[in-house]
């Protein structure tokens, strides 16, 4: 027995670099749908009127708590007989719409922590220049929540890039089913479930190195301007 | 089929769930004050060759080293396991390097003074490490052991994919042998991967909380 075949291997190669572009587009298409949604998440928590929040809250608490993998099949069978708001989804939106709806929650917990960190002042300054509530989230809430946050979204992203085989489950023809199918075919899968393992190791690597580059950036960048205004402070 | 009688039929797989978590648990935690450890080691080829496996199993996703680990080793060694420890292996060894990135985050966390102090005391690196720095580290390290633990419960639906009888797998069954199921059994499954998930997420909360009392913020 071969213990690993390197023809075989070039051969199946290209067939699985492209199932890898599957794999990326449910991986971005998710993460956009997560972003959505986690904010319309994070911003329903914060509403006045309670039950409501409470609700949401609750849903956070839920989706966070059980497996994708269940909450993937849910989707996928289940939901078509949810009466009068059930419908059917091809597998590729059924996982879309999974892995986007489970990663919003956990983006909602950083979205929250950003609009938390924002200085109460600005608030209050806003208010003070009479500012519609549209316009003070807009323009001045989001747009200093958001870009610190951004590398803890960047780790999400490929958190949710590890998760895209799980689709196999659904037979979606992303990197993992791919090589399934090839290996079936020859009863050989040293080569195969090798090759998507560091095509995943290939992309998460150097981008979780680009979040680790952002984070410390970022950090650079806030604590400048910290140390900035108390100079200010120092020369008043 | 009623209600009662999946959640009967889906129990049944509630010991294979939970035992997967805890020995798999368990060997996560060895593996991650192992390599937390090795990563602030004074010795340059141990904290190298602990990167590798971090970011290894950090960098491939799960699903993928399980089939490796299931499928991939009995044909390139001949080592050949049975589902369960496949999964106890993958498990483990993957969520052990997640965790060995909280007990290197906590230990670093540990102010430096406390350190020098254990040094002017005359402490081995031994005695520092055990009586110092560690105790100091786990409080922090705690809520992160929390999470984890949770993250842990819910991948071990994964193991259905390599024919492991855990409850994800007897509920396709169900779902295979009547369709019209499909949403009962998915929606009862859902509930009881939250009941057994319950009490860790109270306890990672109440770790939460507790972990930011009495503590300087610095």
């Amino acid at each position: 027995m071969d213990v690993f075949n390197w023809s075989y291997a070039a051969e199946v190669f290209p067939t699985i670099f492209r199932a890898m572009f599957v794999t990326l587009g449910i991986t971005l298409a998710a993460f956009a749908a997560a972003l959505v949604f986690g904010l319309v998440l994070t911003l329903l928590r914060r509403v006045k009127f309670k039950p409501v929040a409470y609700l949401v809250h609750g849903f956070i608490e839920f989706v966070r708590g059980t497996p994708v993998l269940v909450q993937l099949f849910f989707v996928y069978f289940a939901w078509p007989m949810v009466p009068v708001i059930g419908f059917k989804m091809t597998a590729v939106t059924a996982g879309i719409v999974t892995l986007g709806v489970h990663y919003s929650t956990y983006l909602s917990e950083i979205y929250r922590s950003g609009i938390e960190s924002v200085d109460q002042g600005q608030w209050e300054a806003s208010r003070a220049l009479n500012f519609s509530k549209t316009k003070t989230w807009t323009k001045i809430v989001l747009p200093q929540a958001i870009p610190p946050i951004i590398p803890m979204l960047g780790n999400y992203l490929i958190v949710l890039f590890k998760e895209t085989p799980l689709l196999m489950a659904i037979s979606v023809n992303e990197m993992l089913m791919t090589a399934k199918n090839l290996g079936s075919q020859v009863f050989s899968f040293v080569e195969v479930y090798t090759i998507v393992g560091l095509l995943f190791l290939l992309l998460s690597y150097p981008s979780s190195l680009l979040v680790g580059y952002l984070e410390k950036r970022m950090n650079n960048r806030y604590a400048q301007k910290a140390k900035k205004v108390k100079k200010e402070d120092v020369i008043v | 089929m009623s209600a009662a009688e999946i959640v009967e039929v889906l129990s049944r797989g509630v010991t294979v769930t939970v035992s997967l978590m805890l020995v798999s648990g368990i060997l996560a935690l060895v593996v991650a004050f192992v390599a937390g450890l090795s990563r602030v080691s004074g010795l340059k080829i141990v904290r190298f060759l602990t990167t590798v496996y971090v970011e290894f199993f950090r960098g491939t996703s799960l699903l993928v080293q399980l089939f490796w680990i299931f499928f991939v080793l009995p044909q390139l060694f001949g080592i050949r396991l049975d589902p369960f420890m496949a999964g106890v292996i993958t498990l483990g060894l993957n969520y052990g390097a997640y965790a060995s990135e909280i007990v290197r985050g906590s230990i670093l966390a540990v102010p430096d003074g406390q350190r020098e102090a254990a040094v002017a005391l005359n402490m081995s690196k031994t005695q520092r490490m055990r009586l110092i720095i560690l105790p100091q580290a786990l409080r922090t390290m705690l809520p992160g052991f929390g999470n984890i633990s949770i993250e842990l419960l819910k991948a071990t639906a994964l193991v259905s994919l390599i024919t492991l009888q855990d409850m994800m797998y007897l509920a396709q069954n169900l779902r295979a042998a009547d369709y019209s199921l499909s949403l009962k059994v998915f929606g009862i499954l859902l509930v009881m991967y939250f009941v057994l998930a319950l009490p860790l997420i109270v306890l990672s909360r109440y770790l939460e909380k507790r972990a930011s009392r009495g503590v300087a913020n610095t």
